[in-house]
């Protein structure tokens, strides 16, 4: 049965390392639901965070042939109950609809969003939460006037204690048998 | 560290330093615009660099390949940007696949052209990267040396494999203060996974409970170094060991608990008893399509151990009960440290009593066929086998003719065996023995070709000529692509679509290349034209014509399981 992972990819920052992990995916036919990739808490270590639907076993095949890349510190997949995840979407409004009544001001605050900045003819409107509660409001707006809309993506930190340092030491040649 | 005093040189200078500095002494390419600093740079150190000029990329990186293979060593391989790069990637892939440790070095447009489409400019790093263990672009003359240093590191070390350095053309005639410092360690990679003594145990304890058990055994061995390894281990154990198609000549075919090869055309023993045995230890090997048959079958029986270096490996194809990551020079000495010595003489003979059902059904007629038939393709590996003893240096193209040629040829000496085997690439033989002959000159190299596979590369007829290589080459002429046209044969019911090749004379295109040549169709001229061809100390040429339309059997139909393997 297919379930949704959240696989953390520590790496190098080189080029070309994008396209080596995006083709693991690509290769199976496995299709990405969200990738996101910035600098991890070491410098110079990048961190993705990818999103997948798919069969248990297929994930740990999966991640095994990214761990196995050679600019790859890490690659870990979590269950969703093993991470504490989030994104962010932004909303962009013409300021017509934003102006023309209490509704949208409802919806604002009744979604827990927040308005990011307002131009002379447009509002962009800015909410955090899982994907269910961005595209919430993503339809709750959509009624009056949506021009614009993104989301981020999930990033996600697990809730276990081992960190990035744990892993680097992991990799550590060591010689002596057992 | 190894670190040499800092000089100022040019980029293409620096590169040719660091590849004396990684010990290659052959090097197999062809020339073109973005990689002329090179070949300029090379021109100074035609002494500490023989540079063999193939008559296509292709040729290059395969003839690289064979002389990884046997020599040990990497094979490294020079293109030029764009199609001259394009066309290492049947090469890359092969190597990939084969686990052939090259460093491949491309040139690339310069570095204020890429992404405008200039002329020969093509995304060699994006091509690259799927077919590579590790690729990299260098933009600045200063990156060189460490560049070149992790390449070779990465190419040899672990399971090995192929890497790609794609170098512009300004960085070449750039320069840059060079100093070389051998790498010895890259933080986010483990090429020799831990091994875990728990493990060995508990191999060793379902090793030791066994009353039928069965070793697989691939590359991995060969690739390990691991020649006494393991044959201690299986003597000790005392447990027969069927081959791959890369494991064969990890240990001499005529050792008595070798008991052949794997696979879809491997043994009738082998296949068969698979499916009966209770502990089954892969040793080096990847449980390909080709060797498993229908997967959920396939020893499902037994419990399974397997000694890889490659945790990818583990769990990918088969299930496996006990995993003992690791180089399996050193698992296997662990391992045989705890197992008991031990026979199974009732078990192997069932091994013997199988073999002797194939003699009987297969390899007596394709050995003595009928006098009035045309010869087989069994007939001429086994007459070139006693020939040359076993002792030769095999290089196989893909099809029909690479199956016989494994299941017919004895091999004796330690890693002779040089094929295409996951990527299947036609074509390969005639470079990759090239290759196979500098990597081990005092070796007799034989390359053992079809009609089809030779015209995919025999332009490299040329390269034999021109560097006087002695590598000696059958082709197997049975004037079809004949291991679909069997397909086609058994299940596409004859129709045999664009199977039937008219074919040009080849003795007249060799004679075209100045190398010895001779055709043999009569049966009885067949052992003195062997003799003849096999003592030469040139090239030599030599084309048997053989049946049109002969099977391989034993098969296992695809998607069948290994037990039901068809004798005919």
């Amino acid at each position: 049965m297919k379930k949704q992972f959240t696989i953390i990819v520590y790496t190098e920052n080189n080029i070309g390392l994008l396209s080596r992990l995006s083709n693991i995916f690509s290769r199976r036919h496995v299709n990405i639901d969200s990738i996101t990739c910035s600098e991890s808490e070491i410098k110079g270590v990048h961190r993705f965070t990818i999103v997948v639907k798919m069969e248990t076993d297929k994930v740990q095949k999966i991640v095994k042939q990214i761990d196995k890349q050679i600019e790859v510190l890490k690659a870990i997949y979590f269950e969703n109950e093993k991470v504490v995840y989030q994104e962010v979407a932004l909303y962009k409004i013409p300021v017509s609809v934003f102006s023309s009544g209490k509704e949208i001001e409802h919806i604002v605050r009744a979604h827990f969003a927040r308005v990011l900045s307002v131009h002379t003819d447009y509002v962009i409107i800015e909410k955090t939460g899982h994907e269910k509660e961005t595209t919430e409001l993503f339809e709750a707006l959509s009624h009056y006037g949506l021009t614009g809309f993104v989301r981020s993506g999930r990033i996600a930190l697990p809730k276990s204690m081992e960190s990035l340092q744990d892993y680097i030491k992991e990799l550590e040649p060591t010689f002596n048998i057992n | 560290m190894v670190t040499s005093k800092s000089k100022v040189l040019k980029g293409s200078d620096a590169i040719v330093e660091c590849l004396i500095k990684e010990g290659v002494d052959t090097l197999f390419g062809y020339p073109g615009g973005a990689i002329m600093p090179l070949y300029d740079s090379l021109f100074d150190y035609q002494d500490d660099l023989k540079h063999i000029l193939t008559r296509h990329e292709q040729g290059a990186i395969h003839a690289a390949q064979g002389y990884a293979r046997v020599s040990k060593k990497v094979g490294v391989c020079l293109a030029t940007s764009g199609p001259g790069a394009t066309n290492l990637i049947t090469g890359l892939a092969d190597a990939y696949i084969d686990s052939t440790p090259l460093v491949c070095i491309t040139g690339q447009v310069a570095s204020h052209l890429l992404g405008t489409d200039a002329f020969q400019e093509t995304d060699v790093l994006g091509v690259s990267t799927p077919v590579t263990k590790w690729n990299i672009q260098i933009t600045k003359a200063a990156e060189i040396p460490e560049a070149i240093s992790k390449a070779f590191f990465i190419a040899r070390s672990g399971r090995p494999g192929p890497v790609l350095i794609d170098i512009t053309k300004d960085a070449q005639f750039d320069t840059l203060n060079f100093k070389y410092s051998v790498c010895k360690s890259i933080r986010s990679y483990k090429p020799l996974p831990n091994i875990n003594i728990e493990r060995i145990k508990e191999a060793a304890e379902l090793i030791n409970k066994a009353a039928r058990p069965m070793v697989l055994f691939g590359q991995g061995v060969i690739l390990g170094q691991a020649k006494d390894e393991f044959k201690a281990f299986i003597e000790k154990a005392g447990i027969p060991a069927a081959w791959t198609i890369l494991g064969v000549s990890a240990i001499p075919n005529e050792h008595p608990l070798n008991v052949g090869m794997l696979g879809m055309h491997g043994n009738y023993s082998t296949n068969k008893l698979t499916s009966e045995c209770d502990v089954l230890i892969a040793v080096g090997m990847r449980f390909d399509d080709r060797v498993t048959g229908k997967v959920s079958t396939f020893a499902a029986q037994a419990k399974v151990i397997h000694l890889e270096i490659d945790p990818a490996e583990i769990d990918k194809i088969i299930k496996t009960d006990v995993a003992v990551l690791g180089d399996c020079k050193s698992s296997l000495s662990l391992l045989t440290d705890y197992v008991k010595a031990k026979e199974y003489p009732s078990w192997r003979n069932r091994f013997s009593e199988l073999d002797q059902e194939e003699y009987t059904e297969v390899q007596k007629a394709e050995l003595h066929p009928d006098p009035e038939s045309k010869i087989t393709m069994a007939e001429v590996i086994d007459c070139i086998s006693k020939k040359t003893k076993g002792e030769a240096i095999i290089v196989t193209d893909v099809g029909q003719h690479q199956m016989i040629a494994h299941r017919y040829y004895n091999y004796k000496a330690w890693n002779s065996n040089v094929t295409s085997g996951g990527l299947g690439t036609m074509g390969f033989a005639l470079p990759a023995a090239i290759g196979a002959k500098l990597g081990q000159p005092q070796k007799q190299v034989i390359a053992i070709i079809g009609d089809g596979g030779f015209q995919m590369t025999l332009q490299e007829l040329g390269t034999i000529f021109q560097y006087n290589i002695p590598v000696k080459i059958v082709v197997l002429n049975n004037e079809f692509l004949g291991m679909v046209r069997q397909w086609q044969q058994l299940f596409f019911d004859k129709r045999y679509a664009s199977t039937e090749m008219v074919n040009p004379d080849f003795q007249t295109i060799v004679k075209g290349y100045h190398i010895e040549t001779e055709l043999v169709e009569a049966r009885e001229s067949l052992q003195a034209a062997v003799d003849r061809f096999v003592d030469s100390k040139e090239s030599r040429f030599l084309e048997v014509r053989v049946g049109k339309e002969d099977n391989v059997f034993p098969m296992v139909p695809t998607g069948s399981s290994v037990s039901d393997i068809r004798l005919k």
